[in-house]
C-alpha cells in the first residue's frame, strides 16, 4: 500500500491492524468480551480475534442495524461487545440502533469505524466514513477516541475495555507514520502534547497528528515554535489543554480527515468560545472527495503537513 | 403438546387478563394519551407469558442471570407490559396510575434504566428482535437454559431490520428465542393490507426458516399450547403468528382502529370498563 504522506517519520501499521492485534490480545484478559463484525472482519480485522476465539466471534452478515442490536442485548447480559464494520455503514447505517439499543440504555458497547477518513483511497466516496466522528458525537454518553498510530491505538483500545459505557474508535486503512516512537501514556479525556511551542497550537488527531507534526517542523523553519497536541479524545475533551493553548499562545489550528463540522474541530472551537475564545482555523474536509491515491487526495483536499502551516501562518497574520 | 393447566386455572388467567385490560385503560385515560389499543391486542399473551407458568422471573430480581427474557419490541404497548409487571410484583399497582407523568419511570415507552422488568428500551420499532438476539446468544455463550421472548408488532414488520434478525437467528440456530407477533392487522395510519401488505405474514416467517404456529391470541388455551410447543424447539427460532383483534374486549376500539395512540376519553373509558364488567 502507498505511503499516505511523504513524511521523514517512520511508516508503521495501519491503525485498523493495530486495533486487531488488540482485540486478539485481550480476549484473554477479558473473557466477556465478544466480537461482532458486519461481514468485514477481514478489513477491519477482527479476524485475527475470530480465530483466536471462534466461540466469541459472530459474522451477522452485512447487516448493521442488526448488528449494533445484538450488541445491545450481549452488553444487557453483561458482556462487553465489540463491534466493528467500515466507519460509514457502521455509523451511518446504524445511526438509530446505536441510539436506541445503545445510547439511549447506556450500555456498555464498544463501536470500531474503520475506513475512516479520505486515505482508504480508490474506493471512493461510498466508502468514506467522512462523517462518523460528528455522529459519534451526537449520540450521549459515548466516548469518542480517534488514535494518531499503531501505538497509541493499542492504548484506545485498552482504555476503551477499561472504561464502563459506549465508546467509538475510529481506525484508518492505510499506514500511517509512528508518532510515538517511545510508548504512549493514553488516558481518556487527556490531550498528549508532543511538542512544545508558544507561538500557535495545532490540534490534530488521527493519521493528522503526524501532519501536525511536520508543519510545526516546516514552520519552526521561519521561527515560528508550534505547540502541537494530540486530540485522541473528543469526548471528553481535554478542555484544559484547549484553554491553556488559547491563552499561552497566539491562536489553534485543529486539523482532522473529517468534515469540518460537528468533529474535533467542534469540540475544541466550544471548548474554546466557552472558556478562551481566540484565532482559530480549521483543516478538515469541506465534502464529498473522489477515488484516488490515499497521498493524492490527502494533497488534493487539503489535508497535508503544508495545509496546516499555511493556516497556522493565518492564526497568527 | 398441551399444557397440565386445569380449567380453573384457565379462569383465573383469563380473570387476570380482564384485570389488566382494567388498568390499561384506566392509567392511559389519566395520561390522556398512550396506546391502549395496541395494549389491549397483546395483554392475553402477556397474561400467559408472565402468569401462565410459562416464563421465569423474581420481581425480588430482576437482574437474576437465569431468568427468562420479555422484550417488548412493539415498545407503544407499555401499558401491557406496565399492568403485567405491577401484577407480578416488579412496582406497586398504583404506580399505574403515574404512567406518563414527568417523574415517573413509566414512560411512554419502555425504559430499562428506570424501571425493574424492563428488558430492552424500545419504541423505535424494529430492533427488539436483535436485542433478544444478543441475549439468547449471550445464554448459549454462557450455557444458561433462559428462554429469550420477543414481541413484535405486524405493523413493527415493515421494518428492515426485522427481516435481518430473522435471517440471523435462523443461521445461528437460536433455539432458545421465540418471538410472538401481535397480529392485530392495523398500524398508525391504517389497516397493515392497505398500509404495507405483507401478507401472508406467517409464510414470510416460514420461508426464513422458523418453526411457525399460527394462534388466536386471544384464545387462552391455544396460547399456552402454542408457547409449550415454542419450548420445545430448541434446534432453532420459533415464531408465533398470533391473530390479535386491536382493542379486544372493548367493541368501539375494535371497530376503528384510529384509537390507535389516543386514549379513550373519561366517558369512553367508563363505557369501555362497564363493557369488560367493571362497572
Amino acid at each position: 500500500m502507498e505511503l499516505v504522506q511523504a513524511t521523514k517519520r517512520a511508516i508503521g501499521k495501519a491503525t485498523r491492524d493495530a486495533f486487531g492485534e488488540a482485540l486478539r490480545e485481550l480476549g484473554h484478559r477479558y473473557p466477556n468480551l465478544v466480537v461482532i463484525d458486519g461481514d468485514v472482519n477481514n478489513s477491519t480485522r477482527t479476524e485475527w480475534f475470530a480465530k483466536e476465539f471462534p466461540d466469541r466471534f459472530i459474522n451477522v452478515g452485512i447487516a448493521e442495524s442488526n448488528l449494533v442490536g445484538i450488541a445491545g442485548g450481549l452488553a444487557g447480559c453483561g458482556k462487553i461487545p465489540v463491534i466493528a464494520s467500515f466507519a460509514c455503514f457502521m455509523m451511518c447505517n446504524a445511526f438509530d440502533q446505536l441510539r436506541m439499543s445503545v445510547a439511549f440504555p447506556h450500555l456498555n458497547v464498544k463501536v470500531c469505524g474503520s475506513h475512516s477518513g479520505i486515505s482508504i483511497g480508490e474506493d471512493g466516496p461510498s466508502q468514506m466514513g467522512i462523517e462518523d466522528v460528528a455522529l459519534a458525537m451526537a449520540l450521549p454518553g459515548f466516548t469518542v477516541l480517534v488514535p494518531a498510530d499503531e501505538v497509541e491505538t493499542r492504548e484506545v483500545v485498552k482504555a476503551a475495555l477499561e472504561h464502563q459505557g459506549p465508546v467509538y474508535i475510529r481506525t484508518g486503512r492505510p499506514p500511517v507514520p509512528i508518532v510515538y516512537t517511545d510508548g504512549c501514556d493514553f488516558q481518556i479525556g487527556r490531550a498528549n502534547r508532543l511538542r512544545d511551542g508558544n507561538d500557535v497550537t495545532l490540534i490534530a488527531n488521527g493519521l493528522m497528528v503526524a501532519a501536525a507534526l511536520d508543519a510545526a517542523d516546516l514552520l519552526a523553519r521561519g521561527g515560528i515554535q508550534a505547540r502541537v497536541l494530540d486530540m485522541a479524545s473528543v469526548r471528553p475533551l481535554d478542555e484544559e489543554a484547549v484553554v491553556a493553548a488559547a491563552q499561552e499562545t497566539r491562536g489553534i489550528v485543529v486539523a482532522e480527515e473529517h468534515l469540518r463540522w460537528g468533529g474535533l474541530g467542534s469540540a475544541v472551537a466550544m471548548a474554546a468560545a466557552e472558556h478562551a475564545p481566540c484565532r482559530m482555523r480549521f483543516v478538515a474536509l469541506e465534502g464529498y472527495a473522489e477515488s484516488g491515491k490515499p497521498e493524492e487526495l490527502l494533497e488534493k483536499y487539503g489535508l497535508t503537513a503544508r495545509h496546516i502551516a499555511q493556516a497556522a501562518r493565518e492564526v497568527l497574520a | 403438546m398441551a399444557t397440565n393447566l386445569s380449567s380453573s386455572d384457565l379462569t383465573t388467567l383469563r380473570e387476570t387478563a380482564r384485570r389488566l385490560r382494567r388498568y390499561i385503560i384506566e392509567m392511559t385515560t389519566a395520561a390522556g394519551s398512550g396506546h391502549p389499543s395496541s395494549s389491549l391486542s397483546a395483554i392475553d399473551i402477556m397474561t400467559a407469558l408472565y402468569f401462565g407458568g410459562i416464563l421465569r422471573y423474581d420481581p425480588q430480581r430482576p437482574d437474576w442471570p437465569d431468568r427468562d427474557r420479555f422484550i417488548l419490541s412493539k415498545g407503544h404497548a407499555a401499558p401491557a407490559l406496565y399492568a403485567v409487571l405491577a401484577e407480578a410484583g416488579y412496582f406497586p399497582v398504583e404506580q399505574l396510575m403515574t404512567l406518563r407523568r414527568i417523574g415517573s419511570p413509566l414512560e411512554g415507552h419502555p425504559n430499562m434504566r428506570r424501571l425493574p422488568g424492563v428488558e430492552a428500551s424500545t419504541g423505535s420499532l424494529g430492533q427488539g428482535l436483535s436485542i433478544g438476539i444478543g441475549h439468547a446468544f449471550a445464554g448459549r455463550m454462557d450455557g444458561r437454559t433462559y428462554r429469550v421472548y420477543v414481541m413484535l408488532g405486524d405493523g413493527e414488520c415493515d421494518e428492515g431490520q426485522v427481516w435481518e434478525a430473522a435471517m440471523c437467528a435462523r443461521h445461528y440456530r437460536l433455539g432458545n428465542l421465540t418471538a410472538i407477533v401481535d397480529h392485530n392487522k392495523a398500524q398508525q395510519s391504517g389497516l397493515v393490507k392497505d398500509v404495507m401488505n405483507h401478507m401472508p405474514l406467517a409464510e414470510k416467517w416460514r420461508v426464513f426458516g422458523w418453526h411457525v404456529q399460527e394462534i388466536d391470541g386471544h384464545d387462552m388455551r391455544q396460547i399456552l399450547d402454542a408457547l409449550a410447543v415454542a419450548r420445545g424447539v430448541t434446534d432453532g427460532p420459533s415464531v408465533i403468528v398470533a391473530h390479535t383483534i386491536k382493542g379486544k374486549g372493548v367493541s368501539f376500539v375494535e371497530a376503528d382502529w384510529t384509537f390507535h395512540g389516543r386514549a379513550l376519553s373519561p366517558e369512553q373509558a367508563k363505557r369501555a370498563l362497564e363493557e369488560l364488567g367493571w362497572s
